[in-house]
């Protein structure tokens, strides 16, 4: 499944400076969700410090996540089933200016 | 599943956010309408600003303080405030942390054609806080920025003749700033960190300090950064490279935490705050004028002077911790023309690098 993962607010820094990734989920023959993802990001794309993205099951809290820009929250959060193309954005609060 | 419609304009349009304060699903032009209503609503409520003044937005180039620049002269044209509105940054002296946002702020002043007025500690105080971690360590360093900012924005503020000082502070710091207060047992602080506007005529403490006021005082965190990240406002994030800040750090993941559990919980320890009567017995400090540099102070020698004198004496923990007897030895011989230091003759010295 093709995705394009956006890193924002200071979220970036833990990815290398890498604000835009386009990535290909492996088909495994389930769907994958929020929570399926995040568990790929932590092992295949955070470069330090994952408890400063991950806490959990789930990002940590102060980072919002957005999927073609609607907030999860309205989505079902962890449990909103990626489709093909989404754009899932990673907006942290927690930086300062 | 089916996305929720915007509560606000009855569903004609598909929510975009949850709005934390509420919980209630909105459109982005509902948000925004929001957003911005609110805020007018804060500034006329509580008479933030007058006709005729010049406001100093304190900008960072962070998303506070751009999304406090954009607001305030949507919010200044649109209702007719009758303000001049200038944008005021301070240059730690940073590498690598304040260059980049002090662009954003440049490139904001293009955006929103206001002036800029940038100061550097470096003129302001002799020392930036590169060669200041570089004499002091790592340790205490957090002090004599935080010291060093809160007088910046004063002296700025006064070289640019402005009638008040706006920060970007939100409803999170607030928030923040109460439960440290009262972690620390700090009782006067926690009196004036719920205040949406200090140093005016209905604040008791005297000296000679410009009015400071927080617009943002009542908006969450979250909705300032899906505002800024909606409208693509430019701005810049990033970690002072110096401060892991751990204290306040904790309170911060704490009020995150809480917010994920009740969102409201937020605007509750603001509410918490606002509400609490400090007992008539309680011993306060008296807000007086600096002895050296004639900045407001609580003390006849004022922190920014002490650690000052520190630096340039070579001895950095001087500022630090207990400075009773220092304080007084200093009031005793006041050689402040002898070196860099603060004082008044060196105030008319002080230059200002305008960017217009």
């Amino acid at each position: 499944m093709h995705l394009t993962l956006e890193f924002a607010g200071g979220a970036e820094l833990l990815f290398g400076k890498q604000k835009l990734q386009t990535i290909d989920l492996p088909d495994n023959n389930t769907s994958w969700t929020i929570r399926t993802l995040l568990i790929w990001i932590r092992e295949n794309l955070l470069r330090e410090r994952p408890e400063l993205f991950i806490q959990g099951d789930s990002v940590r809290p102060g980072i919002l996540v957005l999927v073609n820009d609607t907030d999860w929250e309205l989505l079902d959060g962890l449990n909103y089933q990626l489709k093909e193309n989404d754009n899932i954005l990673f907006v942290s609060t927690l930086h300062g200016g | 599943m089916p996305s929720a419609t915007c509560v606000s304009c009855n569903g004609q349009r598909p929510a975009a956010l949850v709005r934390p304060k509420t919980s209630e699903p909105y459109c982005k032009q509902c948000f925004f309408d929001a957003f911005e209503r609110e805020i007018h609503e804060t500034i006329v409520k509580e008479q933030l600003f007058k006709p005729g003044e010049t406001i100093a937005v304190a900008a960072s180039g962070g998303k506070d303080s751009t999304v406090l620049a954009h607001v305030l002269k949507l919010l200044n044209e649109r209702h007719s405030y009758g303000l001049k509105l200038v944008l005021l940054s301070i240059d730690e002296g940073i590498t690598g942390y304040r260059d980049d946002s002090l662009e954003t702020v440049k490139r904001n002043q293009q955006q929103y054609e206001l002036p800029l007025i940038i100061l550097t500690y470096k003129e302001l105080y002799g020392w930036s806080m590169d060669e200041i971690v570089k004499a002091v360590g790592r340790k205490n360093n957090c002090t004599f920025c935080g010291v060093f900012r809160r007088q910046a924005l004063d002296r700025g503020a006064m070289k640019l003749s402005v009638n008040k000082i706006a920060t970007g502070h939100n409803a999170d710091d607030i928030a923040e700033t109460i439960l440290m207060n009262i972690l620390r047992g700090d009782i006067a602080r926690l009196k004036r960190c719920t205040l949406i506007m200090t140093g005016d005529e209905s604040d008791d403490s005297e000296g000679s300090i410009i009015p400071r006021c927080k617009p943002l005082k009542y908006a969450y965190e979250k909705e300032i950064v899906l505002y800024a990240f909606y409208k693509r406002l430019d701005y810049f994030s990033t970690e002072c490279l110096y401060s892991p800040n751990a204290y306040r750090g904790n309170i911060r993941t704490y009020i995150k935490d809480l917010e994920r559990l009740r969102p409201s919980s937020i605007i509750d320890i603001i509410h918490s705050g606002e509400q609490l009567l400090v007992k008539q017995s309680t011993k306060m400090p008296v807000q007086r004028v600096c002895e050296r540099c004639s900045y407001c102070s609580s003390m006849p020698i004022c922190k920014a002077c002490l650690l000052i004198e520190g630096l340039n004496k070579g001895v950095p923990k001087l500022g630090i911790g207990k400075t009773e007897r220092y304080r007084k030895e200093m009031q005793k011989k006041d050689e402040c023309c002898s070196d860099q230091s603060l004082c008044h003759c060196m105030k008319e010295k002080l230059t200002v690098n305008e960017h217009n």
